[in-house]
Formats: structure tokens, C-alpha cells, sequence
């Protein structure tokens, strides 16, 4: 055996390959068991950057069916809620072209809570079913009301409501919610220091 | 002497501090009316614990801490509550936030005080509640609850106390001029918090430009184990992690607090704050604040009401409002302009800023970056200014994170020093709040998700389960139905429900049969009651003998028996009597019976009816009938309901069409096929 690899040198490199190969395969093999990721990575990363209203506006029902479509070739300015700067960050991610917003889909909006006008609901619970994330209290033929803090502002129970008494109401800017804007350049108005601030009403004049 | 170490960076502003030393504290006074924002302080805003209409005294509580980072506010005078309401504050927004408004009535009337001299017998726990419950949140300009900052948890050591008597803003000087006049409070301040912190030295840091001060402390800490140490002026020594670096050569790490590294440091005013609420129980109702600047024509040191309004407190100073071009609160460097004169100091107050357009010049627009690294010069915190403007303006807010933007004071440093004029801290403090609120963003996002997805899961169960039922359901119905096929009727669950009916009616009848006679059903009723009597009897005779405390309730039941007893006799007797009266009892009517006779009564009367009259009757009945099942028919087809239905229904029409021919052909042919 041996005296028949030294006089063929060709056995001998055919034989040292095969047994890498054959060495290699199963080592690989065994990590792809062993080491085996569950569902698909890249669509668990997209779905951290989508806004999670699961509001549909993208054509797929609820944020992750988007996120696993995105990873699957979709296009990423499908949704209204991200705006350009989930667009931007999703873009990122995927290292593609940012591209604009689809009109189709609808349009960025100033961010809103549902609100139901307690007077008017018949207490119906449908708007109870509609809401993705559960944010709705109420029970057969009693009053509802939206709980704030958890809204996505999804506009899904708009459209089920029987007596239309559920409004959008955007969120008011408040003490908690400022913050410095970033200086505009191009504005011409310059701040230093940090006595900064425009006066709101010019006293010099 | 104490070795002096030096920061990074740091500029040399003109100090501007001479307008304000002239004159003393002088005191503002008593303004009409005084509005109290609920949040003065870093964490949630207070509580009103008053109603409008209630008058409250100098130093009653009037809003309570909402939670552990939060402090109360307190009457600054006595007076009334006029209003609770968002009213303007002093905040670079320029939004409204809630206010405790008080007409003051001019007395200045003091609440009850509780002062306690000898504090050193009081628990810490005690001590720190006493601050806490008095409103003191740092004065210094942050205005954190300094109750908070100074519960260290078990165990940690506090290696350094450090008072800030630093001041290096340009133009203020309450804190000097606090130090100048009343050295003895701060002194007394500085040896509650050794108590309760027993720290292993105590240092009050203060800038070489303040000798004075210098010379009135080291007199009131003459013999005591309180160290003054001076050092260069340099801005911003006075920040917290600069300060414990110039006294300790330490460095606070970054994301951490002084006290990771054994450091705690507090501003004078705060410590004076703590001494009068400890020794005098009185709550942080005024402080000192700086009016300067040029619009104004007696600059100096205000002891001032919180509450009061700017423009009053400028008033007292000699405001000239045509010379001034905005107003700010706090120094030219970190301060910020206030929307209205009329809004009210805060505890975080240390400087009202009026100057006019030629002393605090309107910046010029801003150039392109020339990189020349001066602002890196300037930075105390060792940052790069320029590297971090360029991420600003392109939003990149993970580099910002990476290149420690949270390690920015904000002290303005970069932007004094910048030859191209560009506001570097207006990115680094927007860019700094616009990742805040990305997280927050994020956090209500990942919330919602988890929301969702757990209604997924709710609404997926439901489902199984009700799978699962119906397949249970299908499973014993087939089994049932087997079972029927294969057992015979005795399981048929009908033949059942009919036998037990069956059997019943037949035991009901049986009972009927036997009680059928009166008499006997009245017997009965007496023999049993006599039975019940006996043995109630010799209960209560048992009872009495034994001494029982139940003797008086068997007696009562003996009674009652007794009684019923003799109705059921007298019951008895009547009968008797009637019977006697009268024995030809009617029978009991059976109600199936009753029905059938009804039945074949109708069945009598619609036989003797014109046989005329009947057929038209079917027929009118017939009509109706069919016009029905017309109607929804038609109903059906509209609502496109399944064709099995509309089927059934278009058969059923046509069988009823027929009918009506067939009862018509009757009608006219009266004497049948």
C-alpha cells in the first residue's frame, strides 16, 4: 500500500484531498445541525426597525409578515408610519437605495391616538376586535375607551366603528415631548452659546 | 497644601461679575400674586395636595412628592389659592406646564415650624426625609432632589464630600455672595451632610476670583476638619465631573455617576438650603438670585421669593426694557432665553440675565468648519467637537453614541471658542434629545410587539380550542349515533327522554289517586305534627334538665308546633263537617281531558259550518300563505342567500299555488270532484 502511494504521487494527492474533503464535510455537517438558527435572522433585525403599529397600510397583516417579506426581496417604502426615517435606517441595514415613500400605501402622519368619544359609543366591541395591540377597554353594551399610553395609532378601529365616534387626535406637543431643534443652517437665523434661543417676539423692534 | 490637579480643555469667558457684587443680598419682597410651576426639579412634577379658595401659610406644603425622584413645593408666602392651571414657565420651550397660583395677602404669615438643633440624635433615615419633605432639589442650575443624591446605598463608602462654591459662569454671583454673607449656614450645612454621609474628608471648592468669600469661609471653618480649596479660574470648573477632577485628580467614568468613584459633591446654596431646613424646619421658599446685565440699572443680589415674577423681580433692579433685547435665565453660557417676562424663578434660578444688544451681541451666521481643533482645545470633557458636528448634521446617531455624545455637559465651551461661529452645542443637545426619544420610541414599539404578538397567541389558542370542541363534539355524536344503530332503542336518547316523561305522569297520577281523598291528606297532617310536638316536648324537657341556654328557643318551637297541631285538627274538623254537608264532591277536572273536549267541541262547531264559507276560509289562508313564502323568496334571492334554501322555497311556493288552485276549483264546484 504505501510502496504503491510512493510510486504514485498522484494516489497520493487524490487520497490526502478526498480525506480532507471527507473530514471537512463532516465537521460542517455537524455545525449545521448543530449550530442550526431558527427562522431567519435578517427578518427579526428588519422587524426591530419597523414601528410596530401593525397597522397594515403595507398590504401584509401586521409588521413582521412586512419584515419577513422585506427579507425576501419586497421593497422597503412600503411603510407610512416608519416614514423616511425608518426608510433610511431600513436602507442601512439591507445596505440598499433609499428610495421615497410609496404614495400608494399612504402618507407619513403626524404621530395620533385614538380617542372614542364615550357619549356616543353603542359599545358594540368592535372596534375591541380591530385593535392589534389590545388597547381598547370595554364590554358588550358598555362604553369603551382607548387606553393612551399603549395606542399605536394604527387608525384600525376607525373603520369598524358603526356610530363613527372614535377620533384621531395627534399628539399635542408637551413639556415632556420638546426638545431642542437641530440648528438649521440655511435658515440664517444663528444661535451661539447657549444663550440662544430667538426671542419669540422681536423686542428690539 | 493640597495638590491641585487640572482638566481638559476649558476657556476664559470675561468674568462680567463685578455689576452684581455691589449692595449685598437685598431682599425682592412680596409680589401680588405667585405662581409655583409643579415640577422645578429633575423627576416627576409634585402633587397639589390644595384646592383653589384654600389659604395656605408661609411654608405650608402645598404640592407632595409624586414618587421617589420627585420634591414638594411649599407656600414661598401666606396667602390664598387662586388658580391651578398650566400658566408659562420658565423653560426654552416656551410651553405651558402646571401651576399652583397664591395671591399672597401680604402678611407673611408663618406655618407652625419644627426645627430640631440637636439632629445628630435624629436616624439618617429621619434626617433625609426632613430634606426631602423641605423641597430641595439642587440649586446649582440641574436642580436634581438632593434627598436622592444623597441616599448612598448600604454599603458605599463616600471617600470625598465635596461643596461647590465654584461659580464659574460669567455674571453670576448668588453663590458668592451667599458664601460672603453667610458662611456660618453653609458651615452649619456642611456638618449635617458629614453627619449623615461620614465622609472621609470634606473639601469646598472654590475659583481664585471670589477672595472674599475665600476669606469668610476659611474664618467660619477656622478649627473644624472643613478644607477650602482654591484653585485657577477656568470655565467650567464648576461642573460636577470637572470639579471632582481639579480636587481629586479622579475621573467620574463615563455613563457613571461621582459616586461610583466614592464622590459627592453639593452646591453651597443647596447645603445652606439643608442647614435651615434641619436646624429651623423652614422649606426652600426663596433663594438668591443674580439680576444683571446692562438693561438694568442696579444690578445685584435678590433674596427672592420662589414664585415671583420675572418682570417684578427686575422691576426692583431697575429694569429698562428698551435696552434689552431678550432675557435669560441662568449665565450667558448654559442659560437659555425665556419667552415672557412674567414667568416665574424657580428653584433652579441662579441668574436673571438682562443685557443689552451691544453687550450680548446677536451671533454673527455661521461659516463653514474650518478644522482647525480649537473646540477640541476647549472641550472638559475630552470630547471631539468637530467630528461630532459632522455626525449631527448627517443624523448618524449611532457614531454620535460611539463618539460618548451622553459625556457632553453641554457647557457651551466649543461654541465660544469656534472662529466659524457655529452653535456646536445646539447640535449636541438636539441630536442628545433626539436619541432619547428614539428610545422611547423604540421602547413603546417593542412594547406594542409584545402586545400583538400576544394576541396573536390569545386569538390562535381560542381557535384550537374551539377546534378541539367541535371535533370532541362530532366524535360523540358519531358515537352516540352508533350505538343507537347497533344497542337498540333502550339508548336512543328520545325513547328515553320519552320514557322518563312517561313514567312521570304515571307516578303523578299514582300520587294523585292516592291523595285524592281529602280526608286522609288531613289525618296524615295532624298525626305527623303530633309526632313533631312529642319530640320537640321531650327536647325541651331534656333541655331543662341539663340547664341548657337553648331552653328558650326549644320553647318557642314547642309553641309554634303546638299551634300548628291545632289549626291541622280544626283543619280536620271542618272537613268533616263539610263533607257531612255535602258528599257529592265534584271531580277533579283532568286538564288533557278538559283539552280533547275542547278539541272535539271546535272540530263540532267548524263541521257544522256552511261547507261554503269553510272552503273560502282555507282558500283566504292558502292566499296568505303563498303570498309569505313569495316575500322570502324574494328576500332570499336578494340576499343571495344558498341555493339549498331558495330551492326549499321555490318548491314550497309552487306546492302552495297548487293548493290555492285546487281549494278555488272547490270553491266554485261546491259538490266536489
Amino acid at each position: 500500500m504505501f510502496e504503491l502511494i510512493s510510486q504514485y504521487p498522484l494516489i497520493a494527492a487524490l487520497l490526502a484531498l478526498v480525506s480532507l474533503g471527507a473530514v471537512f464535510g463532516a465537521v460542517l455537517g455537524f455545525a449545521a445541525v448543530r449550530f442550526k438558527t431558527e427562522g431567519n435572522p435578517i427578518a427579526e433585525q428588519i422587524n426591530d426597525l419597523l414601528p410596530q403599529t401593525q397597522c397594515g397600510q403595507c398590504g401584509y397583516p401586521g409588521c413582521r409578515p412586512y419584515a419577513e417579506a422585506i427579507a425576501g426581496g419586497e421593497a422597503i417604502n412600503k411603510c407610512p408610519p416608519g416614514g423616511e426615517a425608518g426608510i433610511q435606517a431600513l436602507a442601512d441595514l439591507l445596505d440598499v437605495e433609499v428610495i421615497p415613500l410609496d404614495e400608494e400605501h399612504g402618507e407619513e402622519k403626524v404621530k395620533a391616538v385614538a380617542f372614542i368619544r364615550e357619549d356616543e359609543c353603542i359599545g358594540c366591541t368592535k372596534c375591541i376586535q380591530a385593535c392589534p395591540v389590545d388597547a381598547i377597554l370595554g364590554a358588550a353594551k358598555q362604553m369603551h375607551t382607548v387606553i393612551a399610553s399603549e395606542c399605536t395609532g394604527c387608525d384600525l378601529c376607525l373603520e369598524p366603528c358603526p356610530v363613527d365616534c372614535i377620533d384621531m387626535i395627534p399628539q399635542q406637543e408637551s413639556l415632556q415631548t420638546w426638545h431642542w431643534p437641530l440648528p438649521d443652517p440655511a435658515s440664517g437665523e444663528s444661535r451661539i452659546i447657549a444663550t440662544d434661543a430667538t426671542p419669540t417676539q422681536d423686542r428690539a423692534a | 497644601m493640597r495638590k491641585i490637579f487640572d482638566f481638559h480643555g476649558g476657556i476664559h469667558p470675561p468674568e462680567n461679575k463685578r455689576q452684581s457684587q455691589q449692595g449685598g443680598i437685598r431682599d425682592a419682597g412680596i409680589p401680588p400674586e405667585l405662581v409655583l410651576p409643579l415640577s422645578q426639579h429633575i423627576g416627576a412634577p409634585a402633587k397639589p395636595t390644595v384646592a383653589v379658595g384654600d389659604r395656605v401659610l408661609k411654608g405650608q406644603m402645598i404640592a407632595e412628592a409624586n414618587g421617589f425622584v420627585s420634591v414638594p413645593v411649599h407656600a414661598p408666602t401666606s396667602g390664598t389659592v387662586s388658580a391651578i392651571e398650566d400658566r408659562l414657565i420658565a423653560h426654552p420651550s416656551g410651553l405651558p406646564a402646571p401651576c399652583i397660583v397664591i395671591a399672597s395677602d401680604g402678611l407673611d404669615e408663618w406655618t407652625e415650624l419644627a426645627g430640631i438643633s440637636d439632629y445628630r440624635q435624629l436616624p439618617k433615615a429621619d434626617l433625609l426625609n426632613r430634606i426631602r419633605e423641605a423641597g430641595i432639589a439642587g440649586m446649582g442650575g440641574a436642580g436634581f432632589p438632593t434627598a436622592v443624591k444623597l441616599s448612598t446605598r448600604p454599603g458605599s463608602q463616600v471617600a470625598t464630600l465635596i461643596i461647590n462654591g465654584t461659580e464659574c459662569e460669567p455674571y453670576i454671583t448668588a453663590d458668592d455672595i451667599l458664601m460672603r454673607e453667610r458662611p456660618g449656614r453653609i458651615v452649619e450645612g456642611v456638618k449635617i451632610l458629614q453627619h449623615l454621609l461620614a465622609p472621609g474628608e470634606t473639601l469646598i471648592g472654590i475659583e481664585d476670583n471670589k477672595p472674599e468669600a475665600i476669606a469668610a469661609l476659611r474664618a467660619a471653618t477656622a478649627g473644624s476638619n472643613i478644607e477650602i480649596v482654591v484653585f485657577p479660574t477656568k470655565y467650567p470648573s464648576g461642573g460636577e465631573k470637572q470639579l471632582i477632577e481639579i480636587l481629586t485628580g479622579k475621573q467620574v467614568p463615563s455613563g457613571g455617576l461621582p459616586l461610583d468613584i466614592g464622590v459627592i459633591c453639593q452646591n453651597v446654596g443647596s447645603v445652606a438650603a439643608i442647614a435651615d431646613a434641619v436646624l429651623l424646619g423652614q422649606p426652600l421658599i426663596s433663594r438668591i438670585t443674580t439680576v444683571t446685565g446692562e438693561a438694568v440699572r442696579e444690578p445685584g443680589n435678590f433674596s427672592v421669593l420662589l414664585g415671583t415674577p420675572m418682570n417684578y423681580l427686575l422691576a426692583r433692579a431697575g429694569f429698562q426694557p428698551d435696552r434689552n433685547r431678550r432675557l435669560v435665565m441662568g449665565g450667558p453660557m448654559m442659560g437659555f432665553t425665556v419667552a415672557d417676562a412674567g414667568v416665574p424663578i424657580v428653584k433652579t434660578s441662579n441668574c436673571l440675565l438682562a443685557p443689552s444688544e451691544a453687550e450680548l451681541p446677536s451671533p454673527p451666521p455661521a461659516q463653514a468648519c474650518i478644522r482647525c481643533g480649537m473646540c477640541e482645545q476647549a472641550c472638559p470633557a475630552s470630547l471631539l467637537p468637530q467630528q461630532m458636528f459632522w455626525f449631527a448634521q448627517a443624523r448618524e446617531f449611532e457614531k454620535l453614541e460611539q463618539h460618548k455624545l451622553f459625556d457632553c455637559i453641554e457647557c457651551g465651551a466649543c461654541s465660544w471658542a469656534c472662529p466659524s461661529n457655529i452653535p456646536l452645542v445646539q447640535y449636541y443637545r438636539a441630536s442628545k434629545a433626539e436619541i432619547l426619544q428614539l428610545r422611547r420610541e423604540h421602547e413603546k414599539s417593542e412594547q406594542a410587539r409584545l402586545r400583538f404578538e400576544a394576541r396573536q397567541e390569545r386569538i390562535e389558542r381560542d381557535e384550537a380550542e374551539k377546534v378541539a370542541k367541535r371535533a370532541a363534539r362530532k366524535l360523540a355524536a358519531e358515537k352516540r349515533a352508533q350505538e343507537a344503530a347497533t344497542g337498540g332503542g333502550e339508548t336512543d336518547p328520545i325513547q328515553a327522554a320519552i320514557d322518563r316523561a312517561r313514567a312521570k305522569k304515571a307516578a303523578q297520577q299514582a300520587g294523585d289517586a292516592a291523595d285524592t281523598n281529602p280526608r286522609d291528606k288531613l289525618e296524615k297532617a295532624v298525626t305527623s305534627t303530633r309526632q313533631r310536638l312529642e319530640t320537640a316536648s321531650a327536647k325541651l324537657a331534656q333541655a331543662e334538665a341539663e340547664g341548657s341556654d337553648l331552653v328558650a328557643a326549644l320553647q318557642t318551637g314547642v309553641d309554634k308546633t303546638r299551634a300548628r297541631l291545632e289549626a291541622a285538627e280544626q283543619a280536620l274538623r271542618d272537613f268533616t263537617a263539610a263533607a257531612e254537608e255535602a258528599p257529592l264532591q265534584e271531580t277533579p277536572v283532568d286538564p288533557a281531558a278538559a283539552a280533547i273536549a275542547r278539541a272535539i267541541a271546535a272540530r263540532a262547531s267548524e263541521a257544522a259550518l256552511d261547507p261554503a264559507e269553510k272552503s273560502r276560509k282555507q282558500l283566504a289562508a292558502l292566499e296568505q300563505r303563498l303570498e309569505k313564502t313569495r316575500a322570502r323568496l324574494a328576500a332570499s334571492q336578494g340576499a343571495g342567500e344558498e341555493q339549498k334554501i331558495i330551492d326549499a322555497l321555490e318548491s314550497s311556493v309552487s306546492l302552495l299555488e297548487e293548493k290555492v288552485s285546487a281549494a278555488k276549483q272547490q270553491l266554485n264546484n261546491p259538490e266536489g270532484v
